[in-house]
């Protein structure tokens, strides 16, 4: 099956005139379309760069940044910089985890949650803090958490 | 759009921008930073745009969204201008009071000042905050100054102006020699002397065949804890470029790259802005200013890889692969980007150059001590009182950074360490607090400078917990080119956490130390290099606390999970049942009005009961290494109470 992603994969690989030494940007720009690196599309790019497909896999899987899964509707992400660490940031974490029922890294089943770490936002005059969705919440306490799951699972 | 097509039209366009602005209007800047940003600054900036339009204000009132203004634990910031009125933690519920008090009669709104925690003085001006009174902000101070996205913000403090000098009066060797006498050493870690790196560079640009050669700001910032060169690219992106100009002049090169850490998306924003609008006015580009000189700035984003900091691993990022180091020499100023000569320099390195240019290096040479000039931004974190980044002369101690620009610790705790130098440095004890602070100094106390991050750590951090950390981070972050760093670091992560589980035995301590010292000898770069460093040093002034989790089981901090229990103080506790809602594993036993009891068995130690017990009743204690005794299942409150009553009696 897999869906045509052609459209999409060509027109950013022609906004860096097919240059293979473009690759991560050209990942990266792929990715924010479609939130991740579907197989297709890595194909698609293989093809299209002449770059072999596990060349391509090296680097998807070498940088932080690349999924290779589908990622959730939403998107927690813990910071586990020092600062947060020191702050109480493993427990807050640990919250996270137990609450959605998944390790760090991982998706809910119903693709609505996924929990991921970072190490350092650079907001750590608010340590520990976590990032839903690009929104910044800051001091967070186990309570914080439980707020913040009721409201994005109650969005929907 | 003015095209600046010669040097005396920079002069021309800096006085009309002066002019358009000499009026009798209040700026009421509002930091943008990314803390700032955190705290809903966008949303404070919005609600004062709209207010001053409703109010009819707007021909009185500027706003102006400034970039980092370092002060970040009392965020969002508003400064008022020209009087210098210093506004923390802003709400949009204060907009009006602000707007009607100070704007329209002048007055300030004391409950929105700064308050000295010791004198409970209301403090009026930025400048005389203790938190800015000890610092010396010649790179930092003008992000408050200015929008990051209007170029002209820039020009008209004076900005371009250092570009202008070099390229109107000076050889391009002359620009070297004066780095070199200004003492500038990298900010990124090594504290490699700038002046003689661009030398080297300059050299083999002038060798190479087609005489070209690459020039590198370094912006993957990725030490946990650090963000100065964020906020200095985020809020002054027109300093850090005209830096790089200078430097691309001095070495003879055209091009240049910026490459930014993907966690950084409002530095990826305004530094593009900057170079767009640079292009624009004829600051970058073919002909600078007439004067014939050609350059150009491409950014790169990161793709999320620590090592990519490293100069190799860099240069490997940037040309479209894996970021695995490489053994050098070949230096990259030999052969780096794309097998050309290739000088990289940080952030905070670069934007130091315009003003070492403008203002002599025999005035730089004046600040700081024999060995480091100039002054550094330390990102302050952690356990202190004031959060933010402070710049400070070279040769400050530790004690007046961390107490009396930082405020102290928090909560009336005793301060244990502080961490500087990122993942690839070392824990301070507090026998050093009075260590003045340079490259060789933190070196001899087996820490280092790193990019700056400062770490404070109280006595409720568990040393041992922060080495497993760090070593868990570089184990994480180690490309996995060279064995002793891949392997290394992953028996020392291992043996770390058998010590903080309680398990690990005396034999571990050696063990741990000769694999420290093989990492350290036999990697092939920096990270795996100064990997063992937090390890190192935590040995070396903290090996008591090792101890302490090896021979007693005990983890003195109460951190570590393993060797820690929960209990609830049947004295205090008042039984009412909010633990016991909370407890997610239902191992509290209880009812209302009966003592509670936490079935050790059941217990996973998350600490939600300690965080929602009242803290008047405080019942939920932590312990290590030592029992509490009480009932063994709950009795009524007030039986407990005549039995204790009964028991002192006696």
């Amino acid at each position: 099956m897999g869906l045509d992603y052609s459209q999409i994969v060509n027109g950013i690989i022609e906004k860096y005139n097919g240059r293979k030494e473009a690759i991560i940007p050209i990942l990266q720009d792929v990715q924010s379309e479609l939130r991740w690196l579907p197989p297709e599309a890595i194909s698609l790019i293989s093809k299209r760069l002449k770059i072999s497909e596990s060349n391509i896999y090296s680097i998807a899987t070498f940088y932080k940044s690349f999924y290779l899964k589908p990622r959730g509707e939403h998107v927690v992400t813990v910071c586990m910089g020092t600062a947060c660490h020191v702050r109480g940031a493993p427990k807050i974490l640990e919250e996270f985890e137990r609450k959605l029922n998944i390790k760090e890294g991982e998706t809910t089943k119903d693709h609505k949650v996924t929990l991921e770490c970072v190490n350092c936002v650079g907001a750590c005059a608010l340590g520990p803090i976590v990032i839903v969705n690009e929104e910044y919440h800051g001091q967070m306490t186990k309570v914080k958490v439980e707020n913040i799951l009721e409201n994005i699972l109650k969005k929907g | 759009m003015p095209r600046i097509e010669n040097f005396e039209e920079l002069e021309r366009a800096r006085k009309e921008i002066l002019e358009k602005r000499v009026s009798e209007k209040v700026t009421i800047t509002i930091c943008n930073g990314t803390g700032c940003q955190a705290y809903g600054c966008k949303k404070l900036t919005d609600s004062f745009l709209t207010k001053i339009n409703q109010n009819g204000l707007r021909d009185k009132v500027d706003v102006r969204k400034t970039g980092c203004h370092g002060f970040c634990e009392r965020g969002p910031i508003v400064v008022i201008q020209p009087y210098g009125i210093f506004y923390q933690r802003v709400k949009t519920e204060d907009i009006d009071e602000i707007l009607k008090e100070t704007i329209e009669n002048k007055r300030v709104v004391e409950r929105l000042l700064y308050e000295n925690p010791i004198t409970k003085e209301k403090i009026e001006k930025e400048k005389e905050v203790p938190f800015y009174k000890r610092q010396l902000r010649i790179v930092f101070g003008k992000n408050g100054l200015i929008d990051p996205t209007n170029i002209e913000d820039y020009i008209a403090i004076g900005g371009y102006e250092a570009l202008a000098k070099v390229l109107r009066e000076m050889k391009e060797e002359e620009v070297i020699e004066e780095i070199k006498n200004a003492g500038l050493r990298g900010r990124g870690g090594a504290g490699f002397p700038t002046g003689l790196k661009w030398e080297i560079a300059r050299k083999s640009v002038q060798s190479h065949p087609l005489k070209i050669g690459y020039i590198v700001c370094n912006c993957d910032e990725g030490d946990p804890g650090a963000y100065m060169d964020r906020s200095l690219l985020e809020g002054n992106p027109h300093l850090v470029i005209e830096g790089m100009a200078i430097g691309a002049y001095a070495i003879g090169v055209k091009e240049g790259y910026i490459y930014v850490r993907n966690e950084y998306p409002l530095a990826v924003k305004n530094a593009t802005i900057a170079i767009e609008q640079a292009k624009e006015w004829g600051l970058l580009g073919k002909n600078i200013m007439g004067s014939g000189f050609e350059f150009d700035i491409k950014i790169v984003r990161g793709a999320g890889a620590f090592v990519s900091g490293e100069e190799t691993a860099l240069i490997a990022s940037i040309e479209g692969r894996r970021a695995s180091p490489r053994p050098r020499p070949p230096y990259p100023a030999q052969q780096g980007l794309w097998e050309k000569p290739t000088n990289i320099n940080n952030v905070e390195t670069w934007a130091n150059v315009p003003i070492i240019i403008s203002n002599s290096s025999e005035w730089y040479r004046s600040i700081g001590t024999e060995t480091s000039k100039g002054t550094k931004i330390f990102s302050l974190v952690g356990k202190i009182n004031n959060t933010g980044l402070v710049e400070v002369p070279m040769g400050i101690t530790l004690r007046e950074i961390i107490f009396d620009i930082g405020g102290g610790i928090p909560g009336g705790k005793e301060f244990k360490a502080v961490q500087t130098g990122g993942p690839s440095g070392g824990c301070i004890p507090k026998e050093f607090l009075d260590l003045p602070i340079d490259f060789e100094k933190l070196t001899s106390v087996g820490s280092m400078m790193g990019s700056g991050g400062m770490i404070v750590m109280d006595e409720d951090t568990c040393m041992v917990d922060v080495a497993k950390y760090f070593l868990n981070f570089t184990q994480e972050e180690s490309c996995g080119k060279c064995v002793p760093c891949r392997v290394g670091t992953r028996q020392m992560k291992e043996i770390l956490t058998k010590i903080t589980e309680g398990k690990g035995t005396m034999k571990d301590l050696e063990t741990l130390e000769t694999l420290a010292y093989t990492v350290k000898n036999a990697s092939l770069c920096g990270l795996g290099q100064t990997a063992p460093n937090p390890v190192l040093t935590t040995l070396k002034y903290f090996r008591h606390e090792y101890e302490a989790h090896i021979l007693e089981k005990r983890c003195p901090a109460l951190v570590c999970k393993e060797l820690i229990n929960y209990y609830i103080d049947p004295d205090k506790c008042v039984g009412c049942l909010l633990c016991l809602k909370n407890c997610p594993s239902n191992a509290i036993l209880g009812g209302n009005k009966m003592i509670h009891v936490i079935v050790q068995e059941k217990c996973i130690k998350c600490g939600a009961c300690l965080e929602v017990c009242p803290k008047k009743v405080s019942a939920v204690i932590k312990l290590s290494g030592e029992k509490r005794e009480g009932p063994k299942e709950p009795i009524p409150v007030q039986e407990w109470r005549k039995m204790r009553g009964k028991e002192s009696e006696k």
